[in-house]
């Protein structure tokens, strides 16, 4: 768990954040709310937890509640590996 | 079509006033490479390139009134000019050109501002009495024709474009507004009257200015684009339709007087090809037609435009564009932007105008204005399907209508209806002023992750930006709230200057543009607005208005919006050599506009993957142009001012 937090906090920092400062993201800060990843945003974030996680996210998984913060997403990324 | 520029010295300075016009009015000698003309008063200075068009051999400026105590120049076309002076000679004024500008001056002389309101065309126009000592500058109601200006040293300075202003005087500062930056990157242009450059403002679109011994007075409004509530009455669709076209042939008609011929762009869409039917139709105005096509499929309308021109037998020419064109021309077409830009769509503009000035054009016609005035963007839809489920949020398939939105592109924002109804905020407050741009914007302002902190401290609410407008949004429904802000900000600031007139006089060509006939918007104002876009169907007046003159495919086709593309132009094929230069991480720090770590993380995303989302999109076109603006407008402007000009007229 703490693993896929490291992994998504520098997924989300390189790809959305650029060279945003650690504390600008919240474990449970909303991506959308925050202006973070925008609706082109997700389809790209889908596509890496697709690769680097060897998951599939079905179309009804494609919600906020399974993919808005990180800690969100960790829950998820739990669920579908274990 | 012309290039102006002058001053207004407040302090009677005895300086090489000449000099300082041919200074001014060299640099936009492509807006009017047929000759120059200069006239030096006591107070002021008025400097003119001339592109004939009206009264080839009469027509230069500045142009004196009978007793030479009031003087003109004049970028644009006044259409009813040939009206205007019969009326103007039957009250007994003597002509000495046949050209509209000469309309214009025993026009003022008349009435003084107040000319402005049978003047329909698109125009920025200075004129200086001597008599009051007073120069009074106007812009044409929707901003067709630029006008900037700028105070310094004593010195009241003007022209069609800033580098003329920059030229003037070595010692005018030149800055980047922070402020100013952070709008473009939000509305993708500056939402007023300030521009990129600190202290360089824009007279706004319908609005004059008075400059006196006095100093420089407010801008006074003299037009506004008049959206009202429903009207009252009832009147059909079909009555709405039958009006409209018969506007739009009027305009039409007006737009064809010149003494050149004049083309028409064909993107393949409804409204240029409404344009170019009805040339066809009700005109004998031989059709020579132009487009652009792309080597990419996604933005490619050859097909369409294919289809237009075989219905109406045009002689039709085409420029081919691929990524590495757009990259080869964006540094010179940021030269004439003369502003940050967050889309490459002006590139192929460029290469388009550069072909018709080939074909010996100079004049063309397009479809500018009527997804703004008639209700065809997807952004009105977008509003509406929005309300449409806040009015009912327990639905479950009203956000299904979200889906259907923007099909056409390749990564669709709305594959997950959640989070479309999410990103949409389908929830919010419909009576809000801005209701309709705010998920824009909020898209557009994820850029600012890569704004340095100096240019964030200075951020302000976009609304703060855009306060000049709250009055007049007041009373207006949500629909036309967003068809007036489209039309006030992106429309005038970006689309009719950075891709618009700027793009085409570059190479010298003049657009006119018969949707953006004030007669034609007073019009389009009064329509209902469930007439406009009837359920999801946009421009519906417009398509019952033309469908007989067109293929009925054109008319029900899917609305494709115009785009180029973006990071794919710079990445796609080969990477262009400016880049390590323009976004070296020494002049990233040199200008202070963006974190160069930041930048070079998205360079790696983009070398990467050339295919990236709407904020990385936005953000590297972004970027990319403000550090050329910087480079070329502000470390290394320099422009070579010959020591004599050629082709010069000297009236004075």
């Amino acid at each position: 768990m703490a693993d896929n937090t490291t992994k998504i906090r520098t997924f989300i920092f390189d790809n959305f954040l650029f060279d945003a400062e650690e504390d600008a993201l919240e474990n449970d800060t909303s991506f959308l709310e925050q202006g973070i990843i925008d609706s082109t945003g997700v389809l790209e974030l889908v596509d890496w937890l697709e690769e680097e996680f060897a998951i599939s996210v079905a179309d009804e998984e494609l919600v906020p509640e399974n993919l808005d913060s990180v800690n969100l997403l960790s829950a998820y990324i739990t669920r579908k590996t274990s | 079509m012309c290039g102006i520029a002058g001053y207004y010295q407040f302090n009677n300075r005895q300086s090489n006033d000449r000099r300082t016009l041919e200074r001014m009015i060299y640099p936009v000698m492509h807006r009017g490479p047929d000759g120059f003309g200069f006239f030096i008063g006591q107070t002021v200075g008025l400097a003119h390139a001339r592109l004939s068009i009206v009264d080839l051999e009469g027509g230069w400026q500045p142009i004196a009134n009978e007793d030479r105590t009031i003087w003109i120049i004049f970028n644009g076309e006044i259409f009813n000019y040939p009206e205007l002076r019969e009326g103007l000679l039957a009250r007994g004024h003597t002509f000495s050109t046949h050209s509209d500008t000469e309309v214009i001056l025993h026009l003022y002389e008349e009435k003084g501002k107040d000319c402005l309101a049978d003047l329909n065309g698109q125009f920025a126009i200075a004129i200086y009495d001597s008599n009051k000592q007073s120069l009074f500058l106007a812009r044409d109601r929707m901003g067709i024709r630029p006008l900037f200006y700028t105070l310094h040293n004593g010195s009241f300075y003007f022209a069609s474009e800033i580098k003329s202003l920059f030229n003037a005087d070595p010692a005018l500062p030149r800055e980047i507004d922070p402020r100013v930056l952070s709008e473009i990157f939000t509305f993708w242009s500056p939402a007023g009257t300030e521009t990129v450059f600190t202290g360089v403002k824009q007279l706004l679109p319908g609005h004059c200015l008075e400059v006196t011994s006095t100093g420089v007075h407010e801008p006074l409004c003299y037009w506004s684009i008049p959206f009202c509530p429903d009207e009252p009455g009832r009147r059909s669709e079909q009555e709405y339709a039958a009006e409209l076209r018969e506007l739009l042939i009027d305009s039409v008609r007006l737009r064809l007087r010149a003494d050149v011929p004049v083309g028409a762009y064909l993107s393949g869409g409804l409204d240029s090809s409404a344009i170019t039917s009805l040339v066809k139709h009700y005109t004998k105005n031989p059709l020579k037609t132009f487009s652009v096509t792309f080597a990419d499929k996604v933005y490619d309308e050859a097909k369409e435009q294919n289809e237009m021109v075989d219905y109406l037998g045009t002689d039709h020419h085409q420029v081919a564009c691929s990524y590495q064109d757009i990259a080869a021309v964006f540094p010179q077409v940021i030269w004439h932007t003369e502003t940050p830009i967050l889309r490459t769509a002006p590139a192929p503009l460029f290469l388009l105008s550069k072909l018709v000035r080939r074909n010996q054009y100079k004049v063309v016609l397009t479809g500018e204005g009527a997804d703004e005035v008639l209700g065809g963007y997807d952004i009105f839809k977008e509003a509406k399907v929005r309300a449409f489920i806040h009015a009912q949020p327990d639905s479950d398939l009203r956000p299904q209508l979200l889906k259907r939105l923007y099909p056409y592109l390749a990564m669709s924002p709305t594959k997950s209806a959640e989070y479309a109804r999410r990103f949409f905020a389908t929830d919010a407050d419909v009576s809000d002023l801005f209701y309709g741009h705010r998920p824009r914007w909020k898209t557009a302002a994820g850029t600012h992750v890569f704004l340095t902190d100096h240019v964030l401290a200075q951020d302000r609410d976009p609304v703060q930006g855009l306060g000049y407008l709250q009055n007049d949004l007041q009373g207006l429904d949500f629909f036309n709230r967003a068809q007036y802000l489209e039309c006030k900000v992106l429309m005038a600031n970006y689309l009719l200057s950075s891709q618009g007139d700027r793009m085409a006089m570059a190479n010298s060509v003049e657009g006119r543009f018969p949707f953006l006939d004030h007669r034609v918007v007073e019009f389009a104002g009064r329509i209902p607005t469930h007439y406009k876009m009837k359920a999801l169907n946009e421009k519906n007046v417009l398509k019952q208005a033309v469908a007989d003159i067109l293929p009925t495919g054109t008319v029900k086709r899917k609305k494709q919006p115009y785009m180029a593309p973006d990071i794919l132009s710079f990445f796609g094929e080969a990477e262009p050599d400016y880049l390590d230069y323009y976004l070296s991480e020494s002049l990233l720090t040199e200008a202070g506009m963006f974190k160069p770590k930041a930048v070079d993380k998205l360079l790696g995303k983009c070398r990467q993957k050339s295919k990236q989302g709407f904020k990385e999109n936005m953000a590297f076109v972004g970027i990319l142009s403000s550090q050329i603006v910087y480079d070329k407008m502000i470390k290394n402007f320099k422009i070579d001012t010959p020591e004599s000009l050629d082709n010069v007229k000297v009236v004075s």
